[in-house]
């Protein structure tokens, strides 16, 4: 049933179609050029994370050479002229030990020289070469993070959510804590992530070299709104980051004007159980701190940009925007929403 | 004609058994075929032991099981072809990608390569049956009743939902509170059976039913992948069942081995789940790597290039296996010395990989391949198999993993390992085995078409999560922003997974209209070398007339390999027909040891595993009485089946030095 000259035809029919195929699924990289706020793979922004990308380039450089010379190998294998033998013909057993020992030896040599590099660049990123500017402590809730910023002095310590401001050009310490399930701390373009483990405490560092914002993501699953569970780092020249800081500590400004007073009466009613005002009534802990909610850029967990109609769209419809947080949703009157749209418009 | 076997058998056998021939048709193989043949019906259904039987069920199974997850991916590509889609609801996409990764990992990935080594073993080996051929249909029931198990939840809404890897404490008791989870515990505690109990039946029977003279380097590379497997699955399976099992006391008893408020672990869950994870991970592809290597020398038309080294390289990558757990730890906080050690290890573990490719090509190389449709699979599978291998690579590397670990990157990753070293190989050997299994050739043209489909699917719908993952996605999230730059990806993606649909569609057409219309197969249709194609196809129930005498690794091509090898006899042989019988050799040099009396069928396997089955459903429900109940019914399966029988008894004291000399 073999005949070898119409193997040969087969060998030619299937070659001209194989070959284009095997390299089908190469990458655009012209899609990368889509905004991508993530993309560590041709963004690095500072030390923790720059030494990774040049790796993560080294490795990919080497894999798509060794992907090369295999598919040829393989194409070269397939596609090779070979003499006309009889159809019963089978090749001898014990030939072709040198494709073994050549290629092993090469892979083995090439692996060598990976795995030395990966040593020095992990050692790299593993710790800053200067001591850390500042640290910070984020606790990770179902779906949101808490930020907490450490002083000596308890009187300067400030607590906010979701958006980390740090000083540009100064290693920072990150201390990761989980307050429920496991979450992972990851803001790719500065630094790898780090699991966030109930029962024990994380540390990681990162550094910004530019001043920016880099965008961050929880990485690992964590329940129903693992998807919108982002963060975002802010990293100011120190002039401006100081600046922050001091806003931040304050607490909220009092309300005046009547119907933010009335906002603030209805936020202390039915949100303060959860949520913390500084400088009011309200000191709830199960959820973010909204003393400075006007300062951030987004809202619930980088879902939706922090303006005034989104802040009352999110009170009326988290479950709609983000089904399962812990936070109901309320259905307010018009008078109710423009008073706590006043109040919350206070808490700048 | 040059007797394999020059020892005389075994003075301790029973007797001298008879050497003859039984061609077919012939008396004794009427007699043959009598004793071995399932009573017809139902009761044959749930009584048979034959192992063709066992393995022909788990393969059905594990495909139907590879369907429903299919369609699964399908579903959640629909909703993930574009931004901000609203087909599922968070919580139905959770389950939808839990249930996917169990039912692929756990309900398709092994048992299908079960399947296959269930069904071949026996016949690869020179033996009537597995070794022990009740234990047989017992793993083959409680992995179908653990799979029914696992889904039983699920139509209501209450599948299992924490992925499949299932960390704590989103799966403890706290914050998972419906049934989902105990599902999922107390199934893979039965299906751990199943496993145990298959891995032990394999290695019994590689050790002790190969033909007279197959010593133990002369068994395919099948049978290496799936020792490996096997006794890995003997150490690795204790780990998860009992992390299944700690899990389920903390969620049903109130212990708090996971809970970190008394004291528990949450990162005890991570190892003991790893310990059994990356074994595991080996165990779906070593058997399948096998495939490749047995049948891509048949379509090469000569020997595998280095067969020993490959061999011994299949037992390396396992070995290794069990030292590189903590690279799907990189994350946890772990000292960086410590994982340093890691990485190293999972880049180590691609020298074994490199052997076996390299063996491969080599193979190809210095043949002259034969375009079939069984080729073509494992011909891509070798391309799919380097790029899953080196995005391994790249994974091992710690400091670049702490970039892709958990994005797409890694999903795209696992699915060329199981997708393109699982799934190709296996369809591919549908494709060679199926005239052996059903005694009908499948059609060409169709299977070209079927592989070039798949193929192109496959690629265009994997290859882009390598760049998703590049691009920072994150796995597990059931929607994502329309300006995180994953649109095109993932439109790509969904696409390429329809592609793949179609080309599972066009093999299962091919198999269906292959069943009833394909040409009748004879005995070797792909001229290959090994001993399963010795047989008429499909085999008749008894596999071997007479238990074949081996002396090479190539029984069907002695006559044309130029090595001074021996000659293997097939046509006479031990004859061995007082009852069910089959001839036990020893470990390594295959000297016929013992007359092995076989067990008839019997229902006792398939009572165990339903009540041992329903047992566990009464702990699931809390029906203590219940439970009890369907625990003593289990044991009383167990009296039957253990129930002493005359005819069963191997060595009959007295008789066995009675006959002076054997006849060889």
């Amino acid at each position: 049933m073999h005949d070898s000259g119409s193997e040969y035809r087969h060998c030619v029919a299937a070659g001209s179609a194989f070959f284009p195929l095997a390299f089908g699924g190469m990458p655009d990289m012209a899609m990368a050029a889509e905004a991508a706020p993530l993309n560590y793979f041709l963004h690095s922004d500072g030390p923790a994370s720059l030494p990774t990308m040049h790796l993560g380039w080294v490795f990919t450089a080497v894999v798509v050479a060794v992907l090369a010379i295999i598919a040829l190998l393989l194409a070269g294998a397939l596609f090779r002229k070979r003499t006309l033998a009889a159809p019963r013909t089978v090749g001898r057993e014990n030939e072709g030990m040198r494709w073994i020992y050549i290629g092993t030896g090469l892979s083995t040599a090439a692996l060598f020289a990976l795995a030395v590099y990966m040593l020095i660049t992990l050692d790299k990123v593993a710790q800053p070469t200067q001591t850390p500017a500042l640290a910070v402590t984020v606790t990770a809730y179902d779906w949101w993070w808490k930020v907490e910023y450490d002083d000596d002095d308890p009187s300067r310590r400030f607590v906010t959510a979701n958006e980390i401001h740090i000083p540009v050009g100064r290693p920072v310490r990150v201390r990761l804590q989980s307050a429920d399930v496991i979450h992972a701390f990851w803001a790719p373009r500065l630094a790898g992530k780090t699991q966030m483990i109930p029962g024990l405490q994380n540390r990681q560092w990162l550094q910004a070299d530019a001043e920016g914002i880099y965008r961050g993501q929880c990485v690992q699953f964590c329940g129903l709104q693992h998807a919108h569970m982002g963060f975002e780092i802010v990293a100011q020249s120190p002039v401006a980051f100081q600046a922050w800081q001091d806003a931040q500590r304050k607490a909220a400004a009092p309300a005046s004007e009547p119907d933010a007073a009335a906002g603030r009466k209805f936020f202390i009613e039915q949100c303060a159980g959860c949520h913390s005002v500084r400088g009011t009534d309200a000191g709830g802990k199960h959820a973010p701190d909204l003393t400075h909610l006007n300062s951030r850029r987004m809202l619930a967990a980088g879902l939706l940009t922090n303006t005034a109609e989104h802040r009352i769209e999110w009170i009326t419809r988290v479950q709609a925007l983000k089904p399962g947080a812990r936070m109901p949703a309320f259905a307010l009157t018009p008078g109710e929403t423009a008073a706590l749209s006043a109040f919350l418009s206070t808490l700048d | 004609m040059k007797d394999a076997v020059e020892t005389p058998p075994d003075r301790t056998l029973a007797r001298i058994p008879e050497v003859g021939s039984a061609p077919i048709g012939s008396d004794a193989e009427r007699y043959l075929s009598e004793l071995w043949e399932s009573p017809p019906g139902w009761r044959g259904w749930l009584s048979t032991v034959d192992h063709k039987e066992i393995g022909l069920r788990y393969l059905v199974t594990s495909f139907i099981f590879l369907l429903i997850g299919g369609v699964e991916a399908l579903i959640m590509r629909v909703q993930l072809a574009g931004p901000d889609r609203h087909l599922l609801t968070p919580e139905q996409y959770n389950q939808l990608f839990t249930m996917h990764g169990i039912t692929m990992i756990f309900l398709y990935a092994l048992p299908v390569l079960s399947g296959f080594s269930n069904y071949l073993w026996p016949l690869m080996l020179g033996s009537r049956d597995m070794a022990f051929p009740r234990l047989n249909a017992l793993s083959y029931w409680l992995f179908l009743f653990a799979g029914l198990f696992l889904y039983a939840s699920f139509p209501l809404g209450e599948g299992a939902n924490a992925g499949w890897f299932n960390y704590v404490p989103l799966s403890g008791p706290e914050y998972n509170t419906g049934p989902n989870i105990d599902v999922y515990a107390l199934g893979m505690v039965l299906l751990g059976i199943s496993t145990t109990v298959g891995a032990v039946n394999f290695i019994v029977t590689l050790f002790r039913m190969r033909a007279p003279g197959m010593s133990i380097d002369k068994v395919p590379i099948l049978v290496w992948g799936t020792l490996t497997a096997s006794v890995a699955n003997l150490f690795a399976v204790p780990s998860v069942s009992l992390a299944f099992f700690l899990l389920w006391l903390d969620r049903q008893n109130g212990t708090h081995f996971f809970d970190p408020l008394n004291g528990g672990k949450p990162m005890l869950w991570q190892h003991l789940f790893w310990m059994f994870g990356h074994p595991w991970v080996y165990v779906i592809v070593l058997p399948a790597m096998g495939i490749v290597s047995d049948a891509l020398p048949t379509f090469c038309r000569r020997p595998l290039v280095g067969y020993a080294a490959v061999a011994l390289s299949t037992m390396a990558t396992m070995l290794l296996g069990f030292g590189v757990w903590i690279h799907h730890m990189f994350a946890t906080g772990l000292p960086a010395l410590a994982i340093s050690f890691f990485g190293a290890t999972s880049l180590a573990i691609s020298i074994p990989s490199a052997v076996a490719v390299f063996a491969w090509i080599a193979t190809i190389w210095l043949g002259r391949p034969v375009f079939q449709t069984p080729f073509l699979f494992f011909a891509g599978f070798v391309l799919l198999f380097v790029i899953g291998g080196l995005s391994g690579v790249m994974t091992a590397a710690v400091p670049l993993d702490l970039q892709l670990n958990d994005t797409y990157f890694v999903v795209a990753h696992l699915h060329y390992v199981l997708l393109g070293i699982n799934v190709f190989p296996v369809i591919g050997g549908v494709y060679y085995w199926f005239p052996k299994f059903c005694g009908r050739m499948m059609n060409e043209t169709w299977g070209k078409w079927s592989f070039w489909v798949l193929f192109i699917g496959f690629n265009l719908g994997f290859f882009p999560m390598h760049v998703a993952g590049l691009l920072g996605m994150p796995r597990r999230i059931y929607t994502y922003a329309p300006n995180m730059g994953w649109n095109t990806v993932n439109l790509i993606t969904s696409i390429g997974s329809f592609v793949f649909a179609a080309g599972v569609l066009i093999f299962l057409a091919n198999i269906a209209v292959s069943l009833k219309r394909g040409a009748l197969a004879p005995q070797n249709p792909w001229d290959a070398p090994t001993l399963e194609w010795a047989v008429p196809s499909p085999p008749p129930p008894y596999n071997f007339a007479v238990i074949p005498l081996i002396a090479s690794r190539h029984p069907l091509w002695e006559d044309r390999l130029d090595a001074a090898e021996g000659r293997s006899n097939l046509q006479t042989g031990y004859l061995l027909m007082d009852g069910r019988e089959t001839l036990g050799t020893t470990a390594l040099d295959a000297v016929p040891d013992v007359i092995l009396k076989m067990p008839d069928d019997t229902y006792a396997p398939f009572f165990l595993a339903l009540f041992s089955s329903l047992g566990f459903a009464g702990l699931l429900l809390d029906w203590n009485r219940f439970t009890f109940l369907m625990t003593a019914a289990a044991g009383l399966s167990l009296v039957a089946w253990m129930w002493p029988r005359q005819k069963l008894v191997q060595r009959v004291p007295g008789v066995s030095r009675v006959t002076e000399a054997g006849r060889g």
